[in-house]
């Protein structure tokens, strides 16, 4: 190894690769679209490594092939090759050259991790004194089909979530600025449910306004859950005894799926749901209707609940809630 | 080379004057030549491959469409539990360590047998009772929580079957803990006197490496999931949180062990990757010392990277930025390690056996499943695809197409030792191409599921992702298939193949040196070690001696 060339030819390749791994780098369309401030960092960074890596990539397996090819045995050459045994500065040299990459790797993630407000969960404590009257306190009695089983249990549920939330990912400028969207999200077996603390209501969809700095609180009922948006590219576990957090800002309107990554049970795969990213007055016409069907059903419960059986009761909520007769049965048979 | 006259007697003389060789019901008994051992380990953990493989050809057919509707979904989870338990305890590490280890270590470092022979057997047979527990636990539904068994899930899913669950890993947990100590021991009190440090074939330091890890690490794990046992059985709420538990304390102990496990599984296949380079390609190992070491490096950092597992769990930020800077120096010295066995081939005269192709191919796809453990490494980007099927082709590139390619070199390598018979070279060539396509087939496509946004451990999926997944079905398939040449040939070569001589590949470490299979205590007289075991090329040898061609010709 004493005479690598430094030739025309090696220098080419070397153009050749960079050339290449930089295109790579931006066009290897792996990644989803962007619609959250955090997914443009998290690319970032995977962008980076994959120029990185394709670089790597394209040495080491062009040097295997190579070596492959011109060094294979020849007819009839039963002698051994040449005794090289160790070569000090080529050593130190891929040994100090991935060293300074994975150390500027480290802190460029550092940075992107603070950025993306990994440093400060639990910074903003304002939220949980909102009221937190939610659908429970409206039911009539607790002999109603839903006031009696699945309200304690939600009820609990927000029990845990009186402290502080000790992780996940927090505001990004790490202000403790109240967020201008608060919303309980609970992971059961196989649904996820969301509360909207401030109107009252809950949904079986999360719907936020673009731009609007949104705060997740995280609790789960039975099993650990975990909620991604793969193109918030942000993702945190609902766990049973803690508190999580994700604070977020959706950047562009849409409808993206809410995925469960954790394995949570049987029917884990089917435990998938929807965030709609509204306009502002969308937002707003969405919470108006809400807000008036929760009333028509307030109506409709004082009138006679107990008399309803527990489909009828369900049905304003499953239309406007996407919370069905299959989710409650699920929770009147869980202890 | 210091001249030492050793000629040890044999200790068991009863076995001397009895017979020179095993018969073949000998490998059904609780026998206690490591040899024997080396290769019951290797064939039981070949029948649970086999049988793990088969789960996962399961999964891939349910996988073929988006809904549920091959097999049961919890009939899925179970599988997808012990398929994952099953290829690493049961195949990975026990015919890594215990197959490949029981067998050569011995042979290489000059002993008769392992320092502890009972105890190596005892340790053998705790693994069959173990597999057994797997599969009746699908009497009672099969463990359904995956293998890493997470609180609450697995303390309210299949109490039963959770429970064999347990005892099976506590019992190869056993199994490989006393592995451990005897190997320990072994490498460091029975070497041959002529055999240095610096002399030790690589295979050695990596079993060596491994098991202090093994040691260190796999206690942690009993008592983690003994803690579980009392809590599905006895009342106990370690991890109850409604009761005071904490279920973030299981996923730190679990890890703790489970990370270091991911070495374990490698870690003697990189030993596996020294030996066999060296002697298909004729060249000295580039950079002994280097290899040597950085075996020891990971195994020490590898030892403080188990968080990287739990970035999106219940972890501070403080946790998840320390264990991305460790986890990613993890990369050093594996990278050295890649470019030593590239370099190695450098001016080589490469002999493109069955073993070397699938040590080259092993080269090339752990080249991709370490860039991505890189990716992964980072946390903003494992927050993205932390339990995605981009971590799924991470580790099965790694493991796969690392840790099961390796253990094919291995087998095409040792074969004629284990058994004295040559295995086909053209079955074997075969093998490595369908196993190759199906490798890249199935786990290549599941990277861009990942980033996508498919969740792994899924029975059902978003219909978008359809047609990918059908290619990692087709490429299941071609795995499956990949295995009939291997058997055919392993089973046929085993009674059928030309006949091996001592030294078929004209090696140069210990193991050579004595016949194919070796005798029972392994030599007539301990042999002296008078070169390098890595001197090709060297000490005048430019051309194989003289009589070693007569032999191997013969």
């Amino acid at each position: 190894m004493k005479q690598i060339p430094v030739s025309l030819l090696t220098l080419t390749a070397g153009v050749a690769v960079t050339l290449i791994s930089l295109w790579v780098g931006q066009n290897h369309g792996l990644l989803p679209e962007q619609a959250s401030e955090q997914a443009p960092l998290v690319d970032g960074l995977f962008n980076v490594m994959m120029v990185i890596g394709t670089a790597l990539f394209l040495v080491v397996e062009g040097a295997l092939l190579y070596f492959l090819i011109v060094f294979r045995k020849r007819e009839g050459d039963e002698e051994d090759g040449i005794p090289i045994e160790e070569n000090l500065p080529l050593e130190a040299f891929w040994t100090a050259i991935p060293a300074i990459i994975v150390i500027g790797l480290g802190i460029y993630s550092v940075a992107v991790f603070q950025e993306m407000g990994g440093l400060s969960p639990g910074h903003t404590m304002m939220a949980h004194h909102s009221p937190k009257s939610t659908l429970v306190a409206q039911a009539p009695s607790n002999d109603s089909p839903i006031g009696g089983d699945v309200m304690p249990l939600l009820a609990d549920a927000e029990g845990v979530e009186e402290g502080e939330a000790k992780y996940g990912i927090g505001a990004a400028n790490q202000s403790s600025k109240p967020a201008d969207l608060v919303v309980n999200v609970t992971g059961i077996q196989f649904a996820w449910l969301f509360n909207y603390p401030e109107e009252n209501f809950m949904a079986g969809e999360l719907h936020v306004p673009v731009g609007a700095d949104v705060l997740l609180n995280l609790s789960a009922q039975d099993v650990i859950h975990s909620f991604w948006v793969p193109q918030f590219r942000l993702k945190q576990d609902a766990i049973p005894g803690e508190r999580t957090e994700l604070r977020f800002v959706a950047t562009k309107p849409g409808t993206y799926p809410v995925v469960c990554t954790e394995l949570c049970g049987s029917y884990h795969g089917g435990m998938r749901s929807q965030v709609v990213v509204h306009t502002p007055e969308e937002f707003g016409e969405w919470i108006e209707q809400n807000r008036v069907a929760q009333k028509d059903t307030n109506q409709t419960i004082a009138s006679n609940p107990a008399a309803m059986t527990p489909s009828e009761f369900l049905e304003p909520y499953s239309q406007e809630m996407g919370i069905t007769g299959d989710t409650i049965a699920q929770l009147h048979s869980h202890p | 080379m210091t001249q030492a006259e050793v000629s040890i007697p044999s200790h068991a003389t009863e076995h001397e004057h009895a017979h020179k060789a095993w018969k073949w019901y000998d490998y059904f008994t609780f026998n206690v030549d490591h040899k024997v051992i080396g290769i019951q380990y290797l064939v039981t953990s070949f029948v649970f491959y086999l049988i793990g493989g088969l789960m996962a050809v399961a999964m891939r057919t349910e996988l073929a469409t988006p809904d549920p509707d091959f097999i049961d979904p919890s009939l899925y989870n179970a599988f997808l539990t012990n398929h994952g338990t099953i290829m690493i305890f049961l195949w990975i590490v026990p015919a890594a360590i215990g197959g490949f280890g029981n067998f050569l270590v011995p042979l290489m470092i000059g002993a008769r047998d392992m320092a502890f022979p009972k105890l190596n057997a005892i340790a053998y047979w705790l693994n069959p009772p173990a597999g057994l527990l797997l599969l009746g636990s699908f009497f009672f539904g099969g463990a359904q929580a995956g293998w890493t068994s997470y609180p609450p899930l697995s303390e309210i899913t299949a109490n039963v079957a959770q429970s064999m669950w347990i005892l099976a890993i506590v019992l190869v947990g056993t199994s490989s803990i006393l592995g451990s100590v005897n190997f320990i021991v072994t490498i460091i009190k029975m070497r041959v006197p002529s055999l240095k440090w610096d002399e030790l074939p690589l295979f050695c330091w990596a079993i060596l490496a491994t098991s202090l890890l093994a040691l260190c690490s796999t206690p942690v794990l009993a008592a983690g999931l003994t803690l579980l046992l009392f809590d599905i059985n006895f009342g106990t709420s370690f991890f109850k949180p409604d009761e005071g538990g904490n279920v973030v304390m299981y996923q730190h102990l679990f890890w703790f062990y489970s990370h270091p496990a991911v070495y374990l599984m490698i870690l003697p296949i990189f030993g596996i990757m020294s030996e066999v380079i060296p002697v298909h390609a004729r060249k000295p190992i580039f950079g002994y010392k280097a290899i040597a070491y950085s075996s020891l490096a990971i195994c020490v950092v590898g030892l403080f990277v188990w968080v990287h597992h739990m970035f999106t769990s219940g972890t501070p930020p403080w946790m998840r930025l320390f264990f991305t800077i460790s986890t990613l120096i993890v990369a050093v010295p594996t990278g050295v390690k890649i470019f030593s066995w590239v370099a190695t081939l450098w001016g080589g005269k490469i002999r493109f056996t069955s073993a070397m192709l699938f040590a080259v191919g092993l080269l090339a796809m752990f080249v991709l499943g370490g860039l991505s453990g890189v990716t992964l490494g980072t946390a903003p980007v494992d927050i993205h695809v932390h339990d995605t099927y981009y971590v799924v082709a991470h580790f099965h590139y790694v493991l796969f197409g690392g840790s099961v390619f390796g253990i094919y070199a291995g087998i095409y390598h040792w074969y004629p030792k284990m058994t004295g018979r040559m295995m086909n070279e053209t079955l074997g060539r075969i093998h490595f191409v369908m196993t190759f396509i199906g490798t890249n087939l199935t786990f290549l496509p599941m990277h861009q599921l990942g980033l996508q946004g498919m969740p792994r451990r899924v029975a059902m999926y978003d219909p978008q992702f359809a047609t990918v997944n059908q290619l990692c079905t087709i490429g299941a398939f071609v795995l499956a298939f990949s295995t009939v040449p291997f058997l055919i040939n392993a089973i046929w070569s085993w009674s059928r193949g030309e006949k091996a001589s001592g030294n078929p590949w004209n090696a140069l470490t210990l193991e050579w040196t004595t016949d194919s299979p070796p005798m029972i205590e392994n030599w007539e007289v301990l042999p002296v070690v008078t070169n390098g075991p890595y001197a090709y090329g060297m000490n005048g040898r430019s051309a194989p001696a003289e009589e070693e061609v007569a032999v191997s010709s013969r």
